[in-house]
């Protein structure tokens, strides 16, 4: 590391947790700070997460201190006060530890300049995450800017292990567009080998599910045989319910607690300082501790259902005992037989080394938009030289001329093709053709919009007694999504902050609930396809069901299942769709097994629903698993398709992705979600804060009301292209039912049976438990009306 | 995700008001079969524009599209007279603002039919560009049409200015639509315009203006659903 600081190379570190990638980040700029003859900003530290950024500074001043050197380090993150951002600005810290949104706002000062001039190193901590996300296109738009201000500039990434180390170097260094430019890799050596097992639950694994309550009495056991464990769960829901059933058994009074991202920011800390304190056993935690620092001596993690992916699961184990020398020890609970098959693939995959991290992204247009007006708010600057440099970084390493300029066209005057905006632009070109802000109220407005995160509204959950009129106070149990709360009718209960609580109301920003003693959660805040399986380990899973003489490892309940499966339908080859149809009470079901997740099924239960419809084959519903789509409905699916009046390759053409889809995403709300984000990230709209709600509905046109416009009056919009690549990989994950639908052409295998089979069992039982969310429902409206006509008839 | 694929139809359910029997229809328009008179509230044409004036720039559609659906209904309907209920223009530049091709579209619904502005506190001068009879308010048999609903107005009166929409439960979910508000002896129409929010019927605006029960018909894709005030939720 060192050496290569010496020759001012840059160079990607890719380490394992644990194996002190901070400090060796940090070195070579110590040591040059160390024999420094001027002041000024000399290395910049970016850090995901703003908690992340204090401890980071915090741990970094001890060795200082140690070795008594005259460096000064600083954080700044949206908590710092105003005051000592401007001094920052002034007489800026040798060492700022900062966040992507806070250079981006540096950037847009007029300081820029001068502030970044000297600059030599940037570090960026977890890149594996950032480079997946918008805030990483932020950052690398800023980077691009950071080396006009300093030529010279040194990177440095951290990073976990990756399935694609060059594309990660790619991103550290500038892009020429003559082959790639990569940094220096240096691999830190792999510690010892995890030692993962998979648990043999001594219940019977169920068939459908993800709480693997069978298996509490086993995870309990193996809490109380611990130190400290880490418990993580996939989902927000199954945290909630694992806690609150491993208290229900704890008789040995463990101290367990509950983290995940929903919960006030307050007993989040407090949890995490109890378990650095070592005062906890176990944690029951979701993503958000997947990223982050030691925050205590963990000696087991356990994950509990579905693994997702090789990268991942490697990630989380790796929290086990950081240090090197020790393997981490983890536990794998499957929650269902198709995870039992996911877990073995997993832990096959672990043992490879086997990597499926997904790959950095292609930079967004919405942020492009951004960064721009951002820049604009800088100096003034000529659109040619902006545009080389954006291209030098590795997400817009590809953007064309003609797109960059209709980006730039929307930032001005909104890029729409009726051109009446001219005079109200927000930037506007000098007589020497450089692009700057037309007035300080578009900086003003670009400053409190930066950032690429778009939270979901939230509200607060207040904690009120129940039945009671006068409902004011009440304590605040953490924040829960608007939509969500949206859809509860009064008096449903739902679990949250480790309880079962019941809906009494709204109040200003406020869900009011109350404790639901001993009453069963009606509606679970079930935010599924979160994570998707990776295709690397649905590949893996397939293989394992092709062939019985992979079966060894599984389970015998799960060997027995496969093999009547097998005696009953078929079992599908490697790169096959197994299509199944079979009558059922009064309706004949079409059940078919992509493995390649819930929002890829879900997509395509939109789209083969609305040609069936099409085909006169009258479906009324469907449900997606992460595994499998079964559709239902009143035609008899087995017996049109084998009399040829209705033909699978066609049903599952490529086609479907051309006029089907556009007709679905017109009236899709996912569309609509993602048309918020993009049109929110790109200023098109202002972002919402707390407490303006109330005041601002009747004044601001709701972003669902822009996307139909927008959509039936200028469809090739640069907007709406954002969107749709948004989609694409995002909540619609179109990109990936694009791949499916190439694969199994030529592969799709009918199975026409007389009842449900084995393999089908466990997606049908996901029917009526999983909540319709999101789809405006005519129907439902109209049911609820129905009877109010009838009493109402006589009365008009 | 499960989701029942329905192509549930009907035709809205009528309404009355002081007598007189008018069809809310799922465009937001109400319509006076007797009279062949069409009725809207709130257009807000150029609203778009108008928050681009301020830095927001919204897409410029919005009044080509608001036009477009008062189109489709005055296609359907053929309306010997459309009556539009105030805050037709977002504010009083919008004709300054008005392109050319929408002054022309409103020049064609207007042909051959008797139209009528009402002003409203949002364009208490209707633009110079386009025809049509202006007035303050007007009287039409036994109902009275203006913008502003007054609190203790006589029965028959018909006004916008308020956006009503309803939050409501059906089937146990809940739905937030756009929706006429009224009791038998008044009514609030929605706003009709491609960009306009809408503010909730329970709230503090509204107390007052009903004496007989709240009945709320609430727009949805394909028609006009009914809901008694039991069905409706606060904000």
């Amino acid at each position: 590391m060192i050496e290569r600081a010496g020759a001012s190379r840059s160079v990607l570190l890719i380490a394992p947790t644990g194996a002190g990638k901070t400090l060796a980040g940090f070195l070579p700029s110590l040591i040059a700070l160390s024999q420094k003859k001027s002041r000024g900003l000399h290395t910049l530290y970016v850090s995901p997460l703003k908690a992340l950024a204090v401890d980071i500074a915090r741990n970094l001043e001890a060795p200082i201190a140690e070795m008594g050197l005259d460096i000064k380090v600083e954080t700044r993150t949206g908590d710092t006060p105003a005051s000592r951002r401007q001094r920052q600005k002034r007489t800026p810290p040798d060492i700022l530890v900062t966040t992507p949104e806070q250079i981006a706002l540096l950037i847009a000062s007029r300081e820029a300049e001068t502030l970044f001039g000297n600059l030599q190193t940037v570090i960026f901590d977890e890149l594996h995450a950032l480079v997946t996300s918008k805030r990483g296109d932020l950052l690398a738009l800023g980077l691009a800017r950071l080396r006009q201000f300093s030529p010279g500039l040194r990177t440095v990434g951290l990073s976990a292990t990756v399935a694609d180390p060059p594309a990660l170097a790619g991103w550290l260094v500038p892009q020429t567009g003559r082959g790639t430019a990569v940094a220096d890799i240096v691999m830190a050596p792999e510690g010892a080998a995890p030692n993962v097992e998979i648990m043999k639950a001594s219940g019977r694994i169920p068939w459908a599910g993800h709480m693997a309550a069978h298996a509490l009495e086993d995870i309990y056991r193996l809490v109380a045989g611990a130190g400290l464990a880490l418990i993580f769960v996939n989902t927000r829901a199954q945290a909630e319910k694992l806690f609150q059933d491993l208290w229900r058994i704890n008789d040995d009074g463990l101290a367990i607690a509950l983290h995940h991202g929903s919960l006030d920011v307050g007993q989040r800390r407090k949890v995490e300082a109890a378990m650095a304190a070592g005062t906890l056993r176990a944690v029951v935690a979701t993503a958000t501790l997947d990223l982050g620092i030691d925050w205590g001596d963990v000696d087991l993690v356990i994950n509990v259902g579905a693994p997702k992916g090789a990268s991942r699961l490697a990630q989380r184990i790796g929290r086990a005992n950081h240090r090197l020398d020790e393997p981490s020890r983890a536990v794998l609970v499957p929650a269902n037989r198709f995870e039992v098959m996911e877990c073995e693939a997993a832990v096959e995959a672990l043992a490879e080394g086997a990597q499926d991290s997904p790959p950095p992204r292609t930079g967004g247009l919405d942020v492009l938009a951004q960064h721009l007006l951002g820049l604009a708010c800088g100096s003034p600057f000529s659109a040619d030289d902006v545009y080389g440099e954006i291209t030098g970084s590795w997400p817009y390493r590809d953007l064309d001329r003609p797109r960059f300029d209709r980006v730039l066209d929307f930032v001005a005057t909104g890029g729409y093709a009726l051109r009446t905006y001219d005079r109200y632009a927000r930037i506007r070109q000098t007589p020497e053709g450089l692009w700057r802000v037309a007035n300080p109220r578009v900086a003003q407005q670009y400053r409190l919009n930066v950032g690429t995160i778009v939270e979901a509204p939230m509200l607060k959950v207040r904690l009120v007694r129940t039945g009671r009129r006068a409902r004011v106070g009440g304590r605040v149990l953490g924040e829960i999504e608007e939509w969500f709360i949206e859809q509860l009718g009064p008096s449903d209960t739902f679990m949250f902050a480790g309880e079962v609580l019941r809906f009494e109301g709204l109040a200003e920003n406020s869900a009011l609930v109350s404790r639901a003693v001993g009453e069963d959660p009606r509606i679970p805040s079930y935010q599924g396809g979160k994570f998707p399986l990776s295709t690397y380990l649905a590949d893996r899973v397939r293989a394992m069901l092709a062939d019985p003489a992979n079966w060894a490892p599984l389970p015998g309940q799960v060997r027995e299942w496969l093999e009547i499966q097998q005696f009953r339908s078929r079992l599908p080859g490697r790169d096959d769709l197994l299509v199944e149809t079979f009558p059922r009470g009064n309706r004949f079901y079409l059940v078919c097994y992509p493995f390649e997740g819930r929002l890829c099924h879900q997509s395509l239960g939109m789209l083969l629903t609305r040609r069936l419809e099409r085909a006169g084959a009258r479906p009324l519903g469907f449900v997606a698993s992460e595994y499998a789509l079964a559709i239902w409905g009143i035609g008899d699916y087995g017996g049109l398709i084998g009399s040829g009046r209705l033909s699978l390759p066609d049903l599952f053409d490529e086609d479907m992705l051309g006029d089907d889809l556009d007709a679905w995403l017109a009236e899709s709300n996912l569309m609509k979600r993602t048309f918020r984000n993009v049109a929110t990230i790109a200023g098109l709209i202002e972002r919402r804060y707390p407490g303006q709600e109330k005041t601002g509905r009747q004044m601001t046109v709701s972003s669902d009301l822009i996307y139909d416009v927008l959509r039936s009056h200028e469809p090739d919009h640069i907007l709406l292209e954002a969107t749709y690549a948004d989609a694409a990989s995002g909540l619609l994950d179109i990109a990936r039912l694009g791949q499916m639908l190439k694969r199994i052409s030529g592969h799709i295998i009918h199975q026409p049976l007389s009842r449900v089979s084995p393999l089908a069992v466990p997606v049908m039982l996901e029917i009526g438990r999983e909540p319709v969310y999101g789809e405006a429902n005519e129907a439902l409206l109209a049911l609820g009306a129905d009877e109010l006509i009838e009493e109402a008839i006589g009365e008009v | 995700m499960r989701s029942e694929v329905s192509t549930a139809s009907r035709s809205g359910y009528p309404l009355a008001v002081n007598g007189v029997p008018l069809m809310p229809l799922p465009s937001g328009a109400l319509w006076w079969a007797e009279e062949r008179t069409l009725l809207v509230a709130d257009l807000h044409l150029e609203k778009g524009s108008s928050h681009a004036r301020r830095g927001a720039l919204l897409p410029p559609y919005d009044t080509a599209a608001t036009l477009a659906v008062l189109a489709r209904v005055i296609a359907r309907l053929n309306p010997r007279c459309v009556v539009a209920l105030g805050d037709s223009f977002h504010d009083r530049y919008a004709g300054e603002r008005l392109h050319g091709a929408d002054v022309e579209t409103i020049g064609a619904l207007q042909a051959g039919r008797e139209w009528i502005w009402i002003s409203g506190n949002h364009d208490p001068e209707i633009p110079g560009s386009v025809g049509g009879t202006r007035v303050s308010e007007i009287v039409m048999g036994p109902l009275v049409l203006r913008h502003e609903p007054r609190l203790g107005a006589p029965a028959g009166e018909i006004a916008g200015h308020l956006h009503p929409c309803a939050r409501i439960v059906s089937a146990g979910r809940m739905f937030r639509r756009r929706c006429f508000a009224g009791d038998g002896s008044r009514l609030v129409m929605p706003a009709f315009g491609a960009f306009t929010g809408g503010l909730n019927v329970l709230d503090e605006a509204f107390a007052g203006l009903f004496a007989a029960p709240l009945r709320i018909h609430a727009i949805g894709e394909k028609s006009v659903y009914l809901f008694s005030r039991r069905n409706l939720r606060p904000d």
